[in-house]
This record gives C-alpha cells, structure tokens and sequence, in this order.
C-alpha cells in the first residue's frame, strides 16, 4: 500500500491555464524537450565521430521530467541537476554550443575542459555542478535552501537524485536535515528504474521511494515522468509551499533509462518488452499528441518549432567545433579561489 | 594585553567575525545549547539565535554538504566536527564537492572547518587523531594548525576570511592547557606564514600543533644546545621559504609532528629539504613522528605511541652528535 500520494496525469486545457501556463508557455516547454533529445542526440553522434573523450551519457526518456521541473522553478531558485537532466540545463537557458562544447573538452564549455559530460553548471543561472559521487549534490542543495532560510529570502533549492543513489546515506542526512528545519527545498527522484545494470527491487524495498517522505516528516508523491505537464503541475505546488513556509516535498518521477548507462553500454539486461512498452510513452510524443489534440497545435507551429530547434543545434554544433582547445599552460590555475573570486553579487 | 585560553581565543575570534559580519554562521552537532563539546561556542546562541548557531543532527554528511550549499549561496559557514575523526563520515563532501568546486567551475567555496584533533588524554583510536595529512594532499584544501592562543585567533578569523575551504585544526590538548597573551582587537594571522617559536643556530625543529610544546620542554633540557623551532603554523599552504632558511642556518633537521610517520607531512618536508637544500646540510634530516598504528587507548600505550619529551631530546642528541 502507498504511503505517497500517486499523482493524476496531466489535466486538460483549463486546467493548465490554472496553473499559469499560457500557449506560449506550453511551445517552450516543447521546444526545450525536443532541445534536450536534440542535444543528446548529436552528442552520440560526436561520441561516434570520436570528437568526444571518456564515455557520454544521456537522459533518453527523462525530459519531461527535467524540463517539468525546470519549468517550475522560478529564476530566483537553484538547483542540482544531474547526468539525465540536460532539460534542466536547457529549461534554465544554457546555450547549446556550450554544452557540445563540453562534452568535447573544448575551452568554451562551461568548465574549460576541466570536466567532462554533464559534469558542468552555469553558476549565473543557478545551477550547480554535479559531482560523479551521487547523490552528494543533494546535501548541497540542502544547504542552499539552509542559506536561503537563515536570509530569509523567498528562494527554493530543488536537489535532484536518481532511485540508485537514494540507496545511499548523503540521500538520508540531507532529506532528514532539511525535514527537521523545515527548510524550503524539493527534492526530486528520477526513478528510471535502474542503476547501471541493477533493478530497482534490489535497489528499495518499499513500494515507491516517495513513500519515505513521510519517515522525514514531509509529503511524497508518485508521478508519472513521463507527462510533462503532471510533472510541472506537481513541482509547481512543491515549489511554492516550500517557498512559503511549508518545507520540503519528495517528487518522484516515474521513467524508465531508453538507453544504457552510457554509451559504451547497450543495456542487455534490461528487458526488450520494458523497453517496447516504455517506448509508447516517449514523453516528447505523448506532450506533441497532447499539444495536438487540446491546444491545436498546427502543422505550422509543430514544423516552426522543429525548424527552429533543429537550426539552433546545427549553429550549436559549428560554432563548438570551432572553439579551441584548452591551454595546457592553464592548469594550475584555479586550484584555489582568490578573494576578487568572491567579487559577485551574492557574496557581498 | 589579557591571558586568554587556547579555545577562549578561538571562541573570541569566531565571536567577533560573527558580531561583524551577518553571513557568518556555526553549525555543528551540539554547538548550540551545550555550547559544543569543547565549549568553544559556549553563549554563542543566546547572542545570535538558533539560525545562526545550529545545531546539528548526527549528520557529518549534512553538515559539511550543507555548509558547501550555503557557501555557495553566500554565506560564511563555521562547520564544526565534534572530534577530528569524525571528518571521515564528511570525506566526500569535503574532498569531492568543496575541495574541486572553483577549479573545475570556478565557484568559490568559503568554508572554515574546525577539527579538534590531537591525543594525549586516552581518548582512544577515534577520538584523538591528527589528519592533517590527509587533507593537505588534496588540492584546493587549506590545511591550519596554530600552536598558539595568539595565532589560533588570527588564523580562525583568516581561514573564515578565505575564499577557499580552509580545514582549522585544533589541538584538544592545548584547548585548556596553553594560556597567552592576545590582543581583544581584531586582527589577521596570514595562512602559510611560519613562526619562529623559539631561535637557534645549531638544530632546527621544524614542527606544528601541541608538537610546538614537545620540543620546546626537550630544547630547555639541553640548555647547552642551540635548538631553533619553527611553527609551521599552517601545512598547507606551508612556508617552504622559512623551512629551507632555518635548515640553512642550522644544516640539521628533525621534523616533528604527532600524526604517523608514513605518509605524515613530515615526510613532504623532509623531501623539499633533501631537494633544495641537500648541499648545505651536516646531517640527514631525522623524522620523529608517531608509529604507524591506530591511536591506543590505556595511557602507558598512549604515552608510547605520541611523541615525547624524552623521544625528542634523543633525537636531537643524536643530531648534534652526527
């Protein structure tokens, strides 16, 4: 029996207007979906020319889970994206060229070559980096929101894990500090249902992960990540009641990995019918039949938004291919910070 | 100018960047209505309130990951470990995310961490280690270790200055033990500026921490003997340029220090020396540090294991013999 609240999907068009989202809202959301897909997309194809070193990954079948969320957020609020949540990086405004120039190494990536993936963060749009170590961002996140309450400004952390890393204890200290202080933060679980090869039963032993809200002293809830709209709806309210006052929410969202852990890995143990099954719930094809079928979308618009993405990416993709590589001269440089570092708004 | 304990001073300091600057904040298991462990933030609550002196679950993954949030975000955190040893539990925040956060994106992490570390009282192998070591290995760490009452507050309101994540270690057994002169105003001890503890021209002991002590009582007991010290004061950054000037002088060397040998810091000085100095030294440079063991428990293994008095005047015999 669930402890967590299961979600409704995504509701019809009034609905959505009650949630604030107007037509061109609802484009966006689209388009930085197809962005994200898109993105991923051409990177397997760099990865497969050999212009991108280490390994790649994606987060194949988790864009509306990411872009939901994103779209939630408000421009004030941070967050800690992870390795399946480029629609976060998107959503938030990260030019396309930058990241394929990270995945690349190139100097022009938001971490110079420094680090790889999505192992990168546009501080100015309040994102932090990620660390390989999951889910240690979450416990930073965490401290975000302990700023942000000590301030006493109306800012929301929003700290991102997947199922595997909840196996973990950073997942527990963070979530349990933060339900103590009541402290304005949302933690979201990708759930895709694996980590690496392994399955969620030998991952979690309860029904759903969101069911351990409730041990934290905080509402969880089950929803379906693959419906864009009932992910935005459900980080939309978390958002605001941690916003005013209310603490945390524990979202989790429902996908599953549409390829293996990264590129070098072709999923064998995965089963072919999860994979058929789950690929009938592409979320980027049930948002576009959903578009069609209660805004009306037009052949026109759907074509102007692929033009547009489709351009966007290609401009992307020379314009990373021309920036240079690092400078091996560079490299101890940065080590440690100096105090002009600190020379920024939000350490005044 | 008062007397004032080793912990009063660093008490004093962490008191007055608080009273001065909002962003600064402690948090840390029983800080708060106990005063912390140690009672080096004993009233601090009363005079700043339960949001800027916090106290802590059982979480050292919490407390450092939260601080690293916070820092980002703006603050000032003063984290505190109830012991040394517990910083383990906190490994990965410090070392994956704060230690690598500005050289990979640029983001600065100010953060000071108090460590109270040392042994001496049979606290056993998880309440008294000196993982300095450790920490200084890892780059973007600053790694602090005043001797003094005078330095521990220059060096506490430096490291909550830093931009950086800067690790404050704090001698349990100076806490109480070590009084001195320090001045009620604020003031700044630079990290990675060594002191001369005591001058000499015929051995240098190069040295950090209650070691300071150590082979001061060992220097007053070969009066006939011309034994310099240097406090290191901070190991990472550390003062190369004092180290290798005092080893010129005196062209004898021990370096001292209670952490176990292998791997000790020692052991990166004693290399730099070998490197840089080598031509103008009279004998080998000599480590005397802790065996290679945990920390033992029952004094008579304690007093066995932690370097003493009489370990430091044999080694400094067989320095000026050589």
């Amino acid at each position: 029996m669930a402890i967590a609240r299961v979600a409704e999907p995504s509701g019809s068009l009034s609905d959505v207007k009650e949630w604030g989202l107007d037509r061109e809202d609802l484009f966006e959301i689209y388009r930085n979906m197809l962005t994200t897909r898109g993105v991923e997309e051409r990177g397997h194809i760099l990865y497969r020319q050999g212009k991108i070193p280490g390994s790649f990954y994606t987060g194949r079948g988790n864009e509306a889970s990411a872009v939901g969320v994103a779209m939630a957020m408000t421009t004030e609020d941070v967050g800690t994206p992870l390795h399946r949540d480029m629609g976060v990086h998107i959503t938030r405004g990260v030019e396309p060229w930058r990241i394929f120039a990270q995945y690349m190494g190139r100097q022009d990536g938001p971490t110079h070559g420094r680090d790889g993936n999505v192992h990168m963060a546009d501080e100015r749009l309040g994102l932090i980096a990620m660390v390989s170590h999951l889910p240690a961002m979450l416990p930073v996140a965490v401290g975000c929101a302990l700023a942000f309450r000590i301030r006493e400004e109306q800012r929301v952390a929003v700290a991102w894990s997947g199922e595997g890393a909840m196996a973990r204890g950073d997942a527990h200290e963070g979530m349990n500090f933060a339900g103590v202080r009541k402290l304005p933060v949302v933690f979201i679980c990708d759930n895709n249902q694996w980590a690496y090869s392994t399955p969620s039963h030998l991952e979690y032993a309860v029904e759903h992960l969101a069911d351990r809200a409730q041990a934290y002293g905080f509402d969880g809830v089950v929803v379906d990540g693959t419906d864009v709209l009932a992910v935005y709806r459900e980080a939309k309210y978390a958002i605001e009641k941690a916003r005013d006052g209310g603490g945390p929410t524990l979202i989790e969202c429902q996908t599953l990995r549409m390829e293996g852990h990264a590129v070098h890995d072709d999923a064998f143990y995965v089963p072919k019918e999860l994979f058929e099954k789950w690929a009938e719930r592409d979320p980027i094809e049930r948002y576009r039949t959903w578009l069609r079928e209660n805004i009306e979308m037009t052949d026109d618009e759907e074509d102007e938004i692929g033009t547009y993405v489709k351009k966007l990416l290609n401009d992307a993709l020379h314009r990373a291919e021309e920036s240079p590589l690092p400078d091996p001269s560079t490299l101890l440089e940065g080590v440690y910070a100096t105090p002009e570092d600190l020379d920024t708004p939000h350490h005044k | 100018m008062p007397e004032k304990t080793y912990l009063q001073a660093i008490s004093d300091g962490i008191r007055q960047e608080m009273r001065r600057d909002k962003r600064v904040f402690v948090l840390g298991e029983d800080v708060g209505v106990y005063g912390g462990a140690f009672k080096v933030t004993l009233g601090f609550q009363e005079e700043f309130g339960s949001w800027r002196v916090l106290d802590m679950p059982l979480s050292e993954t919490a407390i450092m990951g939260g601080a690293t949030g916070a820092a980002i975000m703006g603050l000032r955190p003063v984290a505190e470990m109830q012991f040394a040893d517990f910083v383990s539990c906190a490994w990965d925040h410090l070392v994956t995310v704060a230690a690598k956060q500005r050289w990979r994106v640029g983001t600065p992490v100010p953060i000071v961490l108090r460590l109270p570390s040392g042994g001496g009282f049979s606290g056993g192998p998880f309440h008294s280690q000196n993982p300095e070591s450790s920490f200084a290995h890892i780059p973007g760490l600053k790694c602090v270790c005043p001797a003094t009452p005078e330095d521990a507050k220059g060096l506490i309101v430096a490291a909550i200055e830093d931009p950086n994540p800067v690790l404050f270690f704090e001698h349990k057994h100076l806490y109480r033990r070590i009084k001195g002169e320090v001045p009620d105003e604020r003031y700044v001890t630079p990290i990675g500026k060594a002191r001369t503890h005591r001058e000499g021209e015929e051995v240098s002991v190069i040295t950090w921490g209650a070691m300071v002590y150590t082979a001061e009582e060992a220097a007053k007991l070969l009066p006939d003997a011309s034994i310099e010290i240097i406090d290191l004061r901070t190991i990472m950054p550390w003062d190369k340029e004092a180290v290798l000037a005092s080893a010129r002088k005196t062209s004898k060397v021990l370096v001292l220090h209670e952490d176990t040998r292998t791997g000790g810091f020692g052991a990166e000085i004693a290399a730099t020396i070998a490197e840089e100095a080598f031509e103008e030294l009279d004998a080998p440079v000599k480590r005397l540090a802790a065996p290679d063991t945990p920390v033992p428990f029952s004094p008579v293994l304690e007093k066995a294991f932690i370097p003493q008095v009489d370990d430091v005047v044999g080694a400094l015999k067989e320095l000026i013999a050589y």
